[in-house]
């Protein structure tokens, strides 16, 4: 077999691997709690017989391993359960229908914030290390290393401050529904995609600046220099070919960054995202919906890792033309 | 183009005057070179030797109208063909670079783009500087690397760098360099990185090419040797200055200044030979291996007398340093028995106790790693007297001063880290160290390679001395044939995990040779001019002989 | 064999620790300087809050909303506490919490990393396989599902976040500890008979606490920015602790009517890892000792 194909399929494999397990952790949270998930609910003056109605309500009263396979098996297929709110009502809440839709408006905002700083922070960042020690890096350097230690809501806030309020040119709040337009949609998520842009485009420029930094440095580039390898040559034919697996993981490490971020920004501006759901489900701890979205949550971050992974492997010519 | 310029001899191409250059470093600018003047005529080779620090490798560079970032040139000139280097503009000097002068690395390996076939590489100047068009430009890189002996000329230009040998890639690096036909051409240590016999096929190839084109060229060394085969004229440079400058055959026959004396330092180190049958350590039948697989020792048998020195020389890879951790324990032997004063010695470092530890003792080959830097000279030679002898606080301290002058150092050494002394201090410190827990035998791990030549010499004097004081036995593992010859009463010559001779010191470095021996001897650079010269004569005589 | 391109080796003239304190002090940045000066007014802040604050911590000292006045300079907030009170007292609590975490984290998964790094084996592999198991579920998504498991109490924040950080503490001290191990210095240890106290405390550690004491600060960092990100989510620090995450979610809705209120707790965490990071930078600066374009 080729390496190239056999270490992909090998990254590809551990990826399997990591997702599996990080399904197990996350399943078996319920399960690590002294006592037991339904007796801290119900309180220490619950009887044993309303403990195990409650358990045998959500299901609990069977043994780990077959409802981690059920759950897995299922989540497989996109079908994460029922809510454990409204249980004792007449409907029940299927908890993939409640997500769906808000999954739809994180990607959305995520997406929107991705198109804007990806490119600018690559571009940004190239210049700054291209330039370094220049009054350009100088200040992009203090700049950056002041917004990357701040809080998403402190930013966010001082631009509802500014933008929303004194300006008025958006809405505080962001407000979408299913039957939002596409161009409403990405206007009233502009505010809270601007804050994901500006907290990601920090971080991307400084590990960009570093990474081309990092390869400039190598002897290989000196030694173009002293073949009179013009200026745009040196960054275009021995730069660049090696650039891409620095550029990939610095990119994939951003992305999976702006999917965490979105948790605070969408609380904040109450943009009705899977973050939302999540943190609401977690204050009436309704461990269906959390665990559903911790899933979602870690596996995005595990595929965009994988794909910098593939995307280094790929690109090494150590692998692609072996001895 | 530049190949129809004619090219008269004895006409200047560089002149270099009064040119300082310093280096940044803890915030403040340091002077590298210190006033340099320099000269160069159209086909001469000069040669720049020095020790580290010395600023060779900076003044190469600024031949180029180059600094590297953190350099700067502060004063002088540089006129290359009539041109100023310094006053001129960065495209000025950027078509000169790759056309009319080129530049060959240390290393090949990190020099050459991963990403870029070597022809591509090759030719890249020429064609961008429209020198050649590719078709011919490529043609001429297939010609150069068959002028440069490399294998399959036709094809290993649409090979990667890491597919080709590091000796391959050195000499695809000069083919690089030559491809535009420059007027000049920097070696920077180009073969210090490659072993002893491949080192003369490159300097054979490197020195033929130029002599072929008769280009000018300047080529940087700390191996007095190496440059002696390359070189018409020789610059010895010191800590940015020059010492001393004068044809190479002058040079060789009658230097005038001391420190240039020294730089042969090693070589003139004699040490009479002693044979002993006591013997202290013996490896016999020894196999060892990393991870099961692949032979590192294969059947080694090696006797270490007792108050002698046995030198295992070898290349890299050879396996003389895995024998040093066989002998250890680190690694235990998958087959074979070591003897230490003729009872077998536990394989495992964890099987054996604190008594056997303290007689087998090890030194380095870098201090810098082998003493931790966050010690104090009085805890570094102070822990082996307190964990093997038991001796605390005066006592202790008292022994540590007598150590340090055992090495001759002063007590006032006692309270310095290993930041703060040069890179022979801390040798002397490692040798303190291992001294201390009074051992029968001190394993010696290239301990002089890393270090320059004169301190080299200090440091073996020095175990020679310590030798006849304590009768302590040294197993002295080595690449470099004037340290054998400098201080062994035996030799154990390696090769690919197995032992090809050994012997008393008499023995092995007289003939007859076994093949290996013989190649590794005749390849070892000699303090005369004419050396490369008589030995690639003597090996097409025997090629020629061989196929007759 | 590469000694002729190392540069000469200068030999460092003796000083003492105090002397090269202040010679260190001396060329600090401004923005080094400036990142001292407001860590210690934080420290100050959170040292002496009770002597600090013109009011208690809960203590209601007016109507609810209140615009700033000369008895409460910045206002009251929801119930009618005074704002600038909860800020100075917010200093000892938040930074309290994240001190203490980021402590724990450092104990477990420093020593973790350390033993790792020195034995090998199956039990490097084991905890390693663990961690990287961990560090693939992002640390506020995985505290957010832990603390809806456990339930919402102080305790249980600082042992999620710091065993959920100890896992990158883990990472990293194993990888420099390993740096540490392999070198010669080790091995000579080794070779002496040494036993793994000896190995462990006197060989590798004082040479791994630079850089452990670099990331220290921008562990603490963000330690510091998730508690706040929890509070402010509602599930972090419990009212009626003043705390500066949940000042910014109890305050929010003012900002619609064109009142900075969440602003200023936001700014007080802001400013704060703004000055670690600042110092944190000219710490690297000066250890990594490598400069720009080398």
């Amino acid at each position: 077999m080729h390496p190239v194909l056999r270490t992909v399929l090998q990254r590809l494999g551990l990826g399997i691997v990591t997702l599996l397990a990080v399904s197990v952790i996350i399943f078996s949270s319920l399960e690590m709690l002294p006592g037991g998930y339904a007796e801290n609910i119900l309180g220490q003056s619950a009887t044993p017989e309303t403990v195990a109605a409650f358990k045998r309500e959500l299901g609990l009263d069977r043994p780990a391993t077959v409802r981690y396979f059920e759950w897995i098996g299922k989540a497989v297929q996109g079908d994460f359960g029922s809510s454990y709110s409204g249980l004792s009502g007449s409907m029940k809440r299927d908890v993939s229908a409640t997500i769906a839709p808000r999954l739809y408006n994180t990607f959305f905002l995520a997406a929107m914030a991705a198109i804007i700083a990806v490119p600018l922070s690559l571009v940004l960042g190239a210049m700054a290390a291209l330039y370094r020690n220049s009054w350009f890096d100088r200040i992009v350097n203090s700049v950056t290393l002041t917004t990357i230690a701040m809080p998403e809501f402190f930013i966010a806030y001082i631009l509802v401050y500014v933008l929303a309020v004194k300006l008025k040119l958006f809405y505080p709040n962001s407000t979408v529904s299913i039957g939002t337009p596409f161009l409403e949609h990405v206007y009233r998520a502009a505010l809270p995609a601007i804050t994901m842009t500006l907290v990601i485009i920090a971080h991307m420029m400084r590990m960009t600046r570093a990474a081309i930094i990092n390869l400039l440095a190598s002897p290989y580039i000196e030694m173009a220099q002293l073949k009179g390898v013009s200026k745009s040559d040196v960054v275009r034919r021995h730069a660049l070919p090696n650039a891409w697996a620095p550029i990939a993981t610095v990119i994939a490490f951003n992305l999976a960054y702006l999917v965490v971020g979105v948790v605070v920004v969408e609380v904040v501006f109450v943009y009705p995202g899977i973050g939302q759901l999540m943190v609401d489900a977690v204050s009436s701890r309704d461990m269906p919906v959390v665990q559903a979205c911790a899933l979602i949550f870690a596996a995005t971050y595990i595929l965009l890792n994988l794909l910098a992974d593939i995307v280094s492997i790929v690109t090494n010519p150590r692998l692609l033309h072996p001895k | 183009m530049v190949t129809d310029k004619k090219r008269v001899k004895g006409e200047t191409l560089l002149d270099i005057r009064g040119l300082k250059i310093d280096g940044y470093s803890d915030d403040v600018w340091n002077p590298i070179v210190k006033g340099i003047d320099l000269t160069l005529k159209r086909g001469e080779v000069l040669g720049l030797i020095g020790e580290s620090g010395a600023g060779k490798s900076t003044l190469g560079l600024a031949a180029m109208g180059f600094a590297r970032p953190g350099c700067r040139i502060s004063a002088g000139t540089i006129v290359f063909d009539g041109m100023d280097l310094i006053a001129a503009s960065e495209e000025q000097r950027r078509a000169l670079w790759g056309s009319r002068i080129a530049y060959v690395a240390q290393s090949a390996a990190a020099s050459f783009n991963p990403a870029h076939h070597i022809i591509d590489q090759t030719v890249e100047t020429a064609v961008a500087h429209n020198i050649m068009t590719r078709e011919k430009a490529e043609a001429d890189a297939r010609d150069l690397y068959k002028r440069l002996q490399l294998p399959k000329p036709d094809t290993i230009g649409d090979r990667f760098p890491h597919q080709v040998s590091g000796g391959q890639l050195q000499r695809a690096m000069t083919a690089m360099a030559m491809s535009c036909r420059p007027d000049l051409i920097i070696f920077d240590e180009p073969t210090t990185a490659l072993d002893v016999t491949t080192q003369v096929e490159v300097l054979a190839a490197m020195r033929d090419i130029v002599e072929q084109f008769d280009t000018a060229a300047i080529y940087i060394t700390h191996d007095l040797a190496v440059v002696a085969q390359m070189a018409h004229r020789i610059m010895v440079l010191r800590y940015g200055n020059l010492v001393e400058e004068a044809t190479t055959r002058a040079m060789l026959k009658a230097p005038t200044q001391e420190y240039t004396r020294s730089l042969w330092a090693v070589r003139k180190l004699q040490k009479p030979e002693a044979i002993s049958d006591d013997i202290a350590l013996r490896i016999h039948n020894v196999d060892a291996s990393y991870s099961g697989s692949l032979k590192v020792l294969d059947n080694v048998t090696v006797q270490v007398p007792r108050g002698r020195t046995v030198a295992v020389v070898g290349e890299s890879g050879s396996g003389k340093s895995t024998l040093a951790r066989a002998i250890t324990g680190l690694l235990p032997p998958s087959r074979g028995e070591i003897y230490f004063n003729g009872k077998p010695l536990p394989r495992s470092l964890h099987e054996r106790d604190k008594d056997t530890l303290r007689r087998i003792q090890m030194i380095y080959q870098s201090a810098d790693t082998a003493l931790n830097p966050r010690q104090k000279v009085r805890d570094i030679i102070g822990r082996p007297l307190e964990f093997y002898l038991g001796l605390k606080g005066a006592d202790r301290d008292r022994r540590v001063v007598e150590l340090l002058e055992s090495i001759e150092l002063n007590e006032s050494y006692i309270d310095r880290l290993p930041g703060e002394m040069s890179g022979g201090q801390k040798q002397r410190i490692s040798i303190a160290r291992a001294l201390a827990a009074e051992p029968e035998i001190i394993i010696c791990d290239e301990v002089t390679s890393a270090l320059d030549q004169i301190v080299q010499e200090e440091i073996l004097s020095l175990l020679m001395r310590l030798q006849k004081q304590t009768n302590v036995s040294y197993l002295f593992i080595t690449h470099d044939i004037a340290t054998v010859r400098a201080i062994s009463d035996e030799i154990v010559v390696m090769h690919q995990g197995k032992v090809v001779q050994q012997g008393p010191k008499s023995k092995v470095l007289s003939p007859p040779f076994p093949a290996y021996t013989e190649l590794l001897l005749s390849s070892v650079p000699e303090m005369d001019p004419d050396w490369l010269t008589g030995l690639l004569a003597k090996r097409s005589k025997k090629v020629k002989a061989a196929t007759a | 064999m590469n000694t002729a391109t190392t540069p000469a080796r200068v030999i460092k003239a003796r000083r003492s620790v105090m002397e090269n304190i202040r010679r260190n002090l001396k060329t600090a940045p401004l923005t080094a300087w400036f990142g001292m000066i407001v860590i210690l007014f934080y420290a100050i802040c959170a040292i002496f809050a009770p002597l600090l604050a013109p009011y208690g911590e809960s203590e209601i000292v007016g109507k609810a909303y209140q615009l700033s006045s000369p008895e409460n300079w910045l206002g009251t907030d929801q119930i009618g506490r005074d704002t600038l009170s909860r800020l100075i007292f917010g200093a000892r609590n938040t930074i309290g919490i994240a001190l203490i975490t980021t402590l724990i984290s450092f104990i477990v998964g420093g020593s973790l990393g350390v033993l790792a790094a020195l034995q090998r084996g199956v039990l490097d592999q084991g905890i390693s396989r663990v961690v990287d198991a961990f560090l693939a579920i992002p640390v506020l998504i995985f505290a957010l599902m832990m603390l809806a498991v456990v339930g919402k109490s102080l305790i249980n924040l600082i042992i999620i976040l710091a065993l959920l950080d100890s896992t990158r503490v883990f990472r990293l001290s194993r990888a420099v500890a390993l740096n540490s191990v392999v070198m010669d210095y080790v091995e000579s240890a080794r070779l002496r008979g040494e036993g793994m106290r000896w190995i462990v405390f006197r060989e590798i550690v004082p040479n791994i606490l630079p850089p452990l004491i670099t990331e220290f600060g921008l562990r603490f960092c963000f330690v510091f920015l998730t508690i706040s990100a929890l509070s402010f989510l509602g599930v972090g620090i419990q009212p009626p602790t003043a705390d500066w995450g949940s000042m910014v979610a109890e305050s929010k809705s003012l900002i619609s009517f064109g009142r900075a209120a969440p602003l200023y707790p936001a700014a007080a965490i802001a400013l704060l890892t703004v000055a670690v990071n600042f110092v944190v930078d000219w710490f690297l600066h000066k250890t990594s000792g490598l400069r720009d374009g080398h």
